[in-house]
């Protein structure tokens, strides 16, 4: 039991004066998928049955690799934001909190370097 | 983890049945979450028959009929009994709002009466509001100036002015907002609520008020502002029209203004 106030535990430990850059990252990036998404589903409906050399000779186009290297940049950051929300709603327990936090910024950060890779290693010749 | 079960204490068992007199007309069947902590008994629901030819129009006068004639333990707040005071708030056919502004005939089938969800129950239907009023007074509601009264006059507005607070202001603290909101369910130690970010947002517009800054100073935090996923329970739910989730967007965008 404590004896504390309502108001000071409702003050806790103050505000954290932060915020905004994580809201503005997540309306921006969800703003570049609207574009980066339309063009992937035109695409994936362009080349939909097209043979492993194709669609890899189709990556490997400079265009396409730039586009494509801005679709998993920003999806991932995109989704480790909002998986991030979705933990701090939902994990109460403040040690599983830190830990799942962290675990989702290396997943992201290793999805992403993995994706980005792949397509930097077509675009430049390697063979798949 | 969240808890999407009740604790086995607060799981709701089934009630008494109260009937209806012999002649009544016009049946409608209550049926009311009853909860005692002296007893040691879980909640239970319990169904009143009341005869709507012999009873007022509105859910708070079934509720006063039932305390009067037929249950006098049974517990529940209210005191002006139209619409301004907010003490009645509670979960009516499914959705938070005022006893006494509800009436019984745009409800179909049996009129069910919970407490306002997702809040320690003192008795009944009444909530702990503790952590809501402090919360409500952990933004300052009041005026904050640095420029010294006029000596001859009040602090003026436009008419323009004062429109942009006559809204928010029009807010009674009923806490039917608050208290539907999913992110204030699972965050109501940290998140502020609709209700009390509708108020802060009150201040936030007041021409007069000169502590702007310090107040979104205060606001901007992943819990207390951002927990706000825009689900629009506050403002479906509100029962004085009000638009809590346009004012939390509101400060979202005064923030966003200082930023950018």
């Amino acid at each position: 039991m404590s004896l504390q106030t309502p108001l000071g535990r409702a003050l806790g430990l103050g505000s954290a004066k932060s915020g905004f850059s994580h809201w503005w990252g997540q309306r921006l990036s969800a703003a570049a998928l609207v574009i980066l998404g339309l063009w992937f589903a035109a695409s994936l409906i362009g080349i939909g049955g097209a043979d492993h050399a194709t669609v890899a000779a189709w990556i490997a186009a400079t265009p396409h690799a730039i586009l494509l290297i801005l679709l998993v940049a920003t999806l991932l950051y995109h989704s480790c934001l909002g998986v991030t929300v979705v933990i701090e709603d939902y994990v109460h327990d403040a040690r599983a909190l830190v830990l799942m936090l962290v675990l989702v910024r290396f997943a992201h950060a290793a999805l992403a370097v993995a994706g980005i890779l792949s397509i930097v290693k077509l675009s430049l010749g390697a063979q798949a | 983890m969240a808890e999407f079960r009740l604790p086995a204490n607060s799981r709701v068992q089934p009630g008494r049945e109260y009937k209806a007199p012999a002649g009544a007309t016009r049946v409608r069947t209550f049926r009311i979450y009853r909860y005692d902590p002296t007893t040691g008994e879980n909640p239970r629901i319990d169904s009143y028959e009341l005869d709507l030819d012999r009873c007022g129009p509105m859910v708070l006068d079934a509720l006063i009929k039932v305390k009067n004639e037929i249950d006098p333990t049974l517990t529940f707040r209210r005191s002006c009994r139209e619409g301004i005071c907010g003490s009645c708030a509670m979960n009516i056919d499914g959705v938070n709002t005022l006893a006494c502004t509800q009436a019984t005939g745009d409800i179909r089938g049996d009129v069910r009466i919970y407490p306002l969800p997702h809040m320690p129950v003192v008795k009944d239907l009444i909530p702990d509001l503790t952590n809501f009023y402090a919360q409500y007074a952990s933004i300052k509601p009041w005026l904050q100036t640095r420029s010294p009264a006029p000596p001859d006059s009040e602090r003026l507005q436009s008419k323009a002015e004062q429109e942009k607070i006559n809204s928010p202001s029009a807010c009674i603290l009923c806490a039917c907002c608050s208290t539907a909101c999913p992110s204030y369910w699972w965050n109501s130690d940290r998140y502020l609520g609709p209700a009390v970010l509708l108020a802060a947002y009150r201040w936030l517009v007041d021409s007069r008020d000169e502590a702007t800054g310090e107040r979104l100073d205060e606001l901007e935090d992943p819990f207390r502002l951002y927990r706000c996923h825009t689900i629009m329970n506050c403002t479906y739910t509100c029962p004085k029209g009000l638009n809590p989730a346009r004012a939390i967007a509101e400060i979202k965008k005064m923030i966003a203004a200082r930023q950018l």
